[in-house]
């Protein structure tokens, strides 16, 4: 029982923080139909982002994580406007690829500048060991969860309440319809972009928190295909969900079975997924016959 | 002065190469490939044996991507199961390699017709994904199913004998030189044909409307599976290449990052063209010799740049792919039409 609480736990922290990842890659997908291959990059660069001017430049963090975020939202804007607006209503394979092109141009300027030496985060996310009936969990992984969820919050009010977050999804639903309503469709992409970088700069710090600043931040960008997949691609609380779910599976396989199954189980779920049910499980539903 | 080419007879009209040019451009092409060997150095034969495997696995992707448009991610997977089957076909049974090199052919298209089948179903990005997918499995399989693989330890393959000659001895690059440009060769006149026969239209047409393909009588399910059979003999085929070229196997070689490269191979150098599929396989197996040569032959004069070559290797690799979708998405193929047609109406050429 014991380890079963444990592992449950770690599954759910871990979970927590492919959500935050998700959520980005959500967001993204929800406004303007990308499907962001760079998104764990954008992770990385905002970890690095962070320990620059906490570590290095020496800032108090809440400056320092603030100065990221800044950043991030700026390059977000950055990358939106020169590489992904030449391509608008370009083939899917062309995006998917420029996608793919930054992550492997972000990666690069990454290690260039700061080298692919892992190296600790500076720990201003308390990291002490707390007890939850009688398993243990480290504070940072629980901070994850919090943040998760106050994000989903937060996306939530916003998508429902902000004329910015309405503008989106009515984006997100009809551009044609939207353009003629009035709404700027480029401002609209620059913001979504602007958020995703944002959120994976707080996914960056968190994970960068629990594994420590190095190349293997990006690595959870294609990890991610499957939450998003299952919790489905337009969906902020499937993201949430799916984060859960696929964090628990892994947690769960891990666990009992071993054998390094843990590390296919969430793709095998993916492909059962996209046969069934493509769109996920809080997805909008289209339905195209061929 | 001429304005274009017409042609008078069908029989001119179905001609592979049109124009006298174009016969004389190729003849000094084959003649190059058949001098080139005996001239170059050991390294500059690695090269071109890496550009003739990249080009056969460019051709195979591309009859997918480019012409079929299916997008996959699983390349790396297919080029596994290709190096695998050979490698251990060799290894365990002892097959000689003229043997393994077709069976590990045919085993490649059937894995790719399986992983094919999801197509019916989903299209576009979601294919994307699944092809992800694909390449997560075989290779979790290749490191954990170590009964068979071997894991994570390297699959040495034996010599490869022809009518008892070791074509794995002495100047190996020279001997196998000749096998890879046959089967580069091989692909490019299948490909080239593939595309003027009705299985090739058919792909054609599921790419431009699946659905309008589907009304004129193409079934979908069969040809579109056909077309990730047809793609994955190819890659196959590179696959197994590889695994008697380089004498060793490992699963390090066939990762996600290796889909990505062959993706950039076709994008780079045109989707749905023949001739962009072996521009691009040049072009992106020659990027990261040329960027390491040039930083060497810099490290004298800035220091420290040894270092990095691997961060500008990777970041020239990503900007290349940006650049040319944002500025010519078409690829080099389209490149060089463009620069033919600028000089076949020089000087007037608006």
């Amino acid at each position: 029982m014991n380890l079963f609480l444990q592992l449950t736990i770690s599954g759910m922290t871990n979970g927590a923080v492919y959500a935050l990842v998700a959520l980005g890659f959500v967001l993204i997908y929800k406004s303007s139909d990308v499907i962001n291959f760079a998104q764990g990059e954008l992770l990385l660069v905002g970890a690095y982002l962070a320990f620059f001017f906490v570590a290095q430049l020496g800032l108090a963090w809440p400056i320092g994580v603030l100065l990221a975020l800044l950043v991030a939202a700026g390059l977000g804007i950055l990358i939106e406007r020169l590489v992904l607006e030449p391509l608008i209503g370009e083939p899917i394979i062309s995006v998917i690829m420029v996608t793919i092109g930054l992550s492997s141009l972000l990666r690069a300027i990454v290690n260039g500048i700061w080298t692919p030496r892992p190296r600790l985060f500076p720990s201003f996310i308390p990291s002490t060991d707390v007890h939850i009936l009688g398993a243990v969990v480290s504070a940072d992984r629980l901070w994850a969860i919090a943040l998760s969820f106050a994000l989903l919050a937060l996306f939530t009010l916003f998508f429902r309440r902000s004329s910015e977050g309405i503008a989106m999804r009515a984006v997100a639903d009809d551009q044609q319809a939207a353009l003629s309503m009035g709404i700027s469709v480029k401002r609209v992409f620059a913001i979504a972009w602007s958020i995703a970088a944002v959120t994976a700069t707080v996914g960056g710090i968190m994970l960068a928190n629990i594994i420590g600043v190095s190349g293997d931040i990006s690595r959870i960008g294609l990890r991610v295909f499957p939450v998003v997949i299952l919790g489905g691609l337009d969906s902020i609380p499937g993201a949430i969900i799916g984060g859960m779910v696929i964090g628990l599976l892994e947690a769960w396989t891990g666990g009992y079975v071993g054998q390094g199954l843990n590390q296919v189980l969430p793709f095998v779920v993916l492909v059962l997924i996209l046969m069934v049910r493509p769109y996920g499980l809080f997805g909008q539903e289209i339905i195209e016959r061929v | 002065m001429e304005s274009g080419i017409y042609h008078t007879t069908y029989e001119a009209d179905m001609a592979l190469r049109r124009t006298p040019i174009q016969k004389v451009r190729l003849a000094a092409v084959i003649a190059f490939l058949l001098i080139f060997p005996f001239f170059a150095n050991s390294y500059y034969l690695t090269l071109a044996n890496q550009i003739g495997i990249a080009v056969v696995g460019a051709l195979g992707l591309n009859i997918l991507v480019g012409y079929t448009g299916q997008i996959s991610l699983g390349q790396g997977g297919f080029l596994a199961v290709g190096a695998y089957t050979a490698g251990l076909l060799a290894t365990r049974l002892g097959v000689p390699f003229w043997l393994t090199i077709p069976i590990a052919c045919v085993v490649t298209a059937a894995v790719g017709g399986v992983f094919g089948v999801p197509s019916l179903r989903l299209k576009g990005l979601y294919l994307a994904i699944a092809t992800l997918a694909a390449q997560e499995i075989i290779q979790w399989l290749i490191v954990h199913w170590d009964a068979v693989t071997g894991g994570v330890e390297a699959l040495v393959v034996p010599h490869a004998t022809l009518f008892g000659f070791n074509l794995n001895a002495g100047n190996s690059d020279f001997h196998w030189y000749w096998i890879i440009l046959a089967a580069a060769a091989f692909t490019t006149i299948f490909t080239v044909n593939l595309f003027r026969s009705r299985v090739g239209r058919a792909f054609v047409a599921i790419r431009d409307q699946d659905i309008a393909a589907e009304v004129m009588g193409v079934n979908l399910f069969t040809y579109k599976v056909l077309a990730f059979a047809v793609s994955s003999f190819f890659v196959g085929l590179a696959g197994a290449l590889t695994a008697h070229y380089r004498l060793i196997v490992t699963w390090e070689r066939f990762t996600i990052e290796t889909s990505i490269t062959y993706l950039a191979m076709i994008i780079i150098g045109g989707l749905g063209s023949v001739s962009g599929s072996i521009y691009g396989a040049i072009f992106i197996t020659l990027l990261p010799a040329l960027l390491n040569s040039l930083g060497r032959s810099l490290s004298g004069v800035v220091p420290g740049i040894a270092g990095l070559i691997p961060m500008i290797q990777q970041g020239v690799f990503g900007l290349v792919i940006i650049l040319f979708l944002v500025l010519e998405p078409e690829g080099l193929a389209k490149l060089w039409r463009d620069v033919k047609d600028y000089f076949r109406l020089w000087p007037f050429s608006y």
